[in-house]
């Protein structure tokens, strides 16, 4: 009996805390990490290392600026989750200042001028991804194919060395946009680039958040099993993909790419489980979620098909990020008593009645 | 039965330790303290004096209004004092207090029982339980005898016994249904008699099994009151929860569960109810959990009320480590006590004394919109979005988010991993409102007399002036005469 200030209940708590969130986020998303650096060596270490460090520094930096205290934030892992996302959508060969700079954008100008965190409006590690392609088109579209780990690749990162069957190339969206941008049929372009055989093993050009669907669902699906994020956006996002590119290409299968490769390739398994689910910047009522998933999936789907790029995921959630308030300012949950268009409940005298007929076990 | 599932809820660790444990009476302490507002409603009023020796049962203070409960002395004794005594309240404010020193011969007034309750008439029973003090012993304290009454206006068809017992640590109902079973059933049988109500259904959490086929034993051949048992999820014990598991309705907003047939009653009530109408009791006595991390031997004790906490405390061999917080109630909806010198009173369920680890309190950080706090809500609230308003003073804001809807279940506080009181902030911005309601009110009536005033100035004004005109039109007449006489 230490306080004589009225405190109201709840006298105890959930072991969940926010820093716990952000390491069971982490968590998950270590299977896809480690494959994607096992496939493509030690450069895609060094970026995700640098990354993540640009990151925690800019946190750093803007606790410093605004007056926080620094080591009550930091240690959050709000941070190194912003890093760690975005270096999952990076090429993994990006030279280090891509890094840099993508994380101190994400955290200065994503995250921190907006009052840190919780009240950013924008996914920060999407709106760095946004800036970053938009201000560095080639060093953002050059996908090098998959190089494991091995001697060699130490000698990449430490000695300039190029390695003589070194290759890089364009994803499979970026592939498909450009050929069937040429006329070409996709069948053709299919049977001609032997990356899409590769396509349900992962072992393919991309980021390392791409390269993986299966182990990024993995990751995913045990976030959702320890509730740490609803079914809702996923399963709305990446239905709607699947609905429109399955519509698309039943209508003309010469022209636009299927389900498969819509969902395995580009970043719209690391959207739908990690980036649009964000909590601060998506909606929070069930049926907003849904509403948002689907707005992400449908936006995914036009910009790859008929956008300026051929990636559209980081675009997508930026842009449901936006309108976010707008569907928490509609969409809210039905309150206890009342109906959803805020009138109380009535139900009828035979119903009321009704009730006298119930039994106990 | 069909069970249905209200939105929300939570798990919380349930910590039924003393589950197993059966009452046990407490030796008589050397003064009871009995503040006369153990109740929602108008505070009783004391009719002893200072000196007067009192019967075990004899009435202290009756009831005052129309919502209201008499206080008994819950033992034999002396009167020693009538004064202000601070209540078992987070404020610590005081209330006016009996103070009773038990001359240790526990001596019964007359009691009269009835040998057949099912005689009696609806008010005759609801007379009796509200002449017998009692309460809502879920922690509500509503004047049961109010609540036996709305049978009169409204068909009722189900009458719950809440037997959910949902708050962590507090393991009093579930000792009293495997203890008192029959009582209870008699008890809900003269309720069902008062209500003129066919069929009553007990529900039971499913953590308490040995409380479930206690309870089965005692429905048994009996085809008005059922058990059910029910999941185990908090706030399950609360009225507008429960409704919603047995009956798949909603309390309309704004009305009584009775505008849909249905009535909650807790089983300690329940007991109560029997003890009254068939021997005669006053409620002068009930279960406490005693129990909490700190506490050296966690108890489920029969305490008269009027019992110091601390009294409690030392019969369960004092503390084993350092208590943080003493709670009067569960751990979720329970109040923090400002000290240990206050009494047990009516809506008492438990003494939890919670050491630093249980409480698991943080430093609190920005809210990072997880929506935990939605998912958890029983009511369908937003409360991150109440709680924002609230917090910079927007009430009417946080109005509209549903705050008048919240039940102050906690739950959102529980879950929320940035620690953020949640609860706190909803308590300050309902406090906000009833003040503002208040000197509205008052605003109101104040301009009312100001108008009244002026009317009556004016009033008053006119009369002079009229007053004044006649006496001159009289002057007048007489002078007139004065002249046609000259």
């Amino acid at each position: 009996m230490t306080s004589t200030i009225p405190v109201s209940g709840p006298h105890t708590h959930t072991i969940n805390n926010v820093t716990s969130v952000m390491l069971k986020v982490m968590l998950a998303l270590l299977p896809a990490t480690v494959f994607g650096i096992y496939l493509f060596g030690w450069p895609a270490l060094n970026i995700f290392f640098i990354t993540i460090a640009a990151a925690v520094i800019s946190e750093i930096f803007c606790l410093y600026l605004a007056g926080k205290p620094i080591r009550f934030f930091i240690f959050d892992g709000s941070a190194v989750l912003t890093g760690w996302l975005l270096a999952m959508t990076l090429p993994p060969w990006s030279p280090w200042w891509v890094g840099v700079v993508g994380s101190f954008f994400a955290i200065v100008i994503g995250k921190h001028v907006f009052g840190g965190i919780g009240q950013n409006i924008f996914n920060p590690a999407m709106l760095a991804r946004v800036v970053l392609l938009i201000s560095f088109p080639l060093e953002l579209t050059t996908w090098t194919n998959p190089y494991p780990l091995s001697s060699e690749s130490l000698q990449i990162t430490f000695m300039s060395h190029t390695p003589a069957d070194f290759v890089s190339g364009a994803s499979i969206l970026g592939d498909i946009r450009t050929e069937v941008g040429l006329g070409h049929k996709l069948t053709e372009i299919l049977s001609n680039n032997p990356e899409y055989t590769n396509i349900l093993s992962g072992f393919m050009r991309g980021s390392m958040g791409e390269t993986s669907a299966w182990l990024i669902l993995l990751g995913g699906l045990w976030l959702m099993s320890q509730r740490l994020i609803s079914w809702h956006i996923p399963l709305a996002m990446l239905g709607t993909v699947a609905i429109i590119s399955s519509i698309f290409n039943l209508v003309n299968p010469e022209q636009y790419a299927g389900p498969v490769i819509h969902l395995l390739s580009g970043g719209v398994m690391l959207g739908a489980f990690f980036i649009a689910t964000d909590y601060v910047t998506s909606p929070n009522s069930n049926m907003g979620k849904l509403i948002f998933g689907a707005g992400c999936g449908a936006l995914v789907y036009i910009i790859r098909t008929w956008g300026g790029y051929p990636e559209g995921v980081a675009f997508a959630v930026v842009i449901m990020n936006a309108l976010t308030p707008l569907i928490d300012y509609y969409v809210r949950p039905r309150i206890y008593g009342y109906k959803r268009k805020g009138v109380p409940v009535k139900y009828s005298e035979k119903k009321i009645s009704s009730l006298s007929k119930s039994d106990g076990i | 039965m069909k069970l249905f599932r209200f939105k929300g809820g939570i798990h919380p660790d349930s910590h039924k330790e003393t589950g197993n444990k059966s009452i046990i009476p407490l030796p008589m302490p050397a003064r009871l303290y009995l503040p006369v507002q153990q109740h929602i409603g108008a505070p009783a009023k004391p009719n002893v004096s200072i000196g007067q020796h009192v019967m075990k049962g004899e009435l202290l203070a009756g009831s005052q209004g129309a919502i209201s409960a008499p206080i008994h002395a819950p033992t034999s004794g002396t009167i020693v004092d009538i004064t202000d005594y601070t209540a078992p309240h987070p404020s610590g404010l005081p209330v006016r207090t009996i103070i009773l020193e038990p001359d240790g011969k526990d001596e019964w007034i007359k009691l009269t029982g009835v040998e057949d309750p099912f005689s009696l008439d609806a008010e005759e029973i609801a007379a009796r339980v509200g002449a017998a003090g009692i309460v809502g012993l879920g922690g509500a304290t509503f004047p049961s005898a109010v609540k036996l009454n709305l049978g009169k206006d409204n068909k009722i068809y189900t009458l719950i016994i809440n037997g959910s017992e949902c708050e962590p640590y507090l393991t009093c109902d579930d000792q009293l249904m495997q203890q008192q079973a029959e009582s209870i059933v008699d008890g809900i049988e003269i309720m069902l008699h008062a209500l003129h109500t066919p069929k009553a259904l007990i529900a039971i959490e499913d953590n308490k099994p040995a409380a479930i086929s206690a309870m089965q034993k005692a429905c048994e051949n009996n085809d008005k009151v059922n058990v059910v048992v029910v999941p185990t999820l908090y706030p399950m014990g609360s009225e507008k929860q429960m409704i919603k598991t047995l009956t798949g309705m909603d309390v309309p907003a704004g009305q009584l569960s009775t505008s849909i047939g249905v009535l909650v009653h807790n089983v300690g009530t329940a007991n109560a109810v029997h003890r009254a109408i068939r021997f005669g009791e006053p409620l002068i006595s009930r279960v406490v959990t005693i129990g909490g991390g700190a506490i050296k031997d966690p108890q489920n004790i029969d305490v008269p009320l009027g019992t110091l906490v601390s009294d409690l405390i030392d019969y369960c061999g004092g503390y084993k480590s350092k208590a943080e917080r003493i709670l009067m109630g569960g751990p979720m909806m329970g109040q923090l006590l400002p000290t240990t010198s206050v009494p047990v009173v009516k809506g008492s369920s438990g003494i939890i004394a919670l050491t630093t680890k249980e409480i698991a309190q943080h430093q609190t950080m920005p809210c990072i919109r997880c929506g935990s706090c939605i998912s958890a809500c029983p009511c369908g609230l937003l409360p991150l979005e109440m709680a924002n308003r609230a917090r910079k003073g927007d009430i009417e804001g946080a109005v509209e988010f549903g705050l008048m809807d919240c039940i102050s279940c906690g739950s959102c506080s529980y879950v929320c991993p940035s620690f953020i009181p949640l609860v706190q902030y909803f308590s300050f911005a309902k406090g906000s409102l009833a003040i503002q309601k208040k000197e509205k009110a008052h605003q109101e009536e104040t301009r009312k007399l100001a108008a009244l005033r002026t009317e009556r100035k004016e009033r008053e004004q006119k009369e002079k002036e009229a007053a004044a005109a006649k006496r001159k039109a009289e002057r007048e007449a007489k002078r007139k005469e004065k002249e046609a006489a000259l």
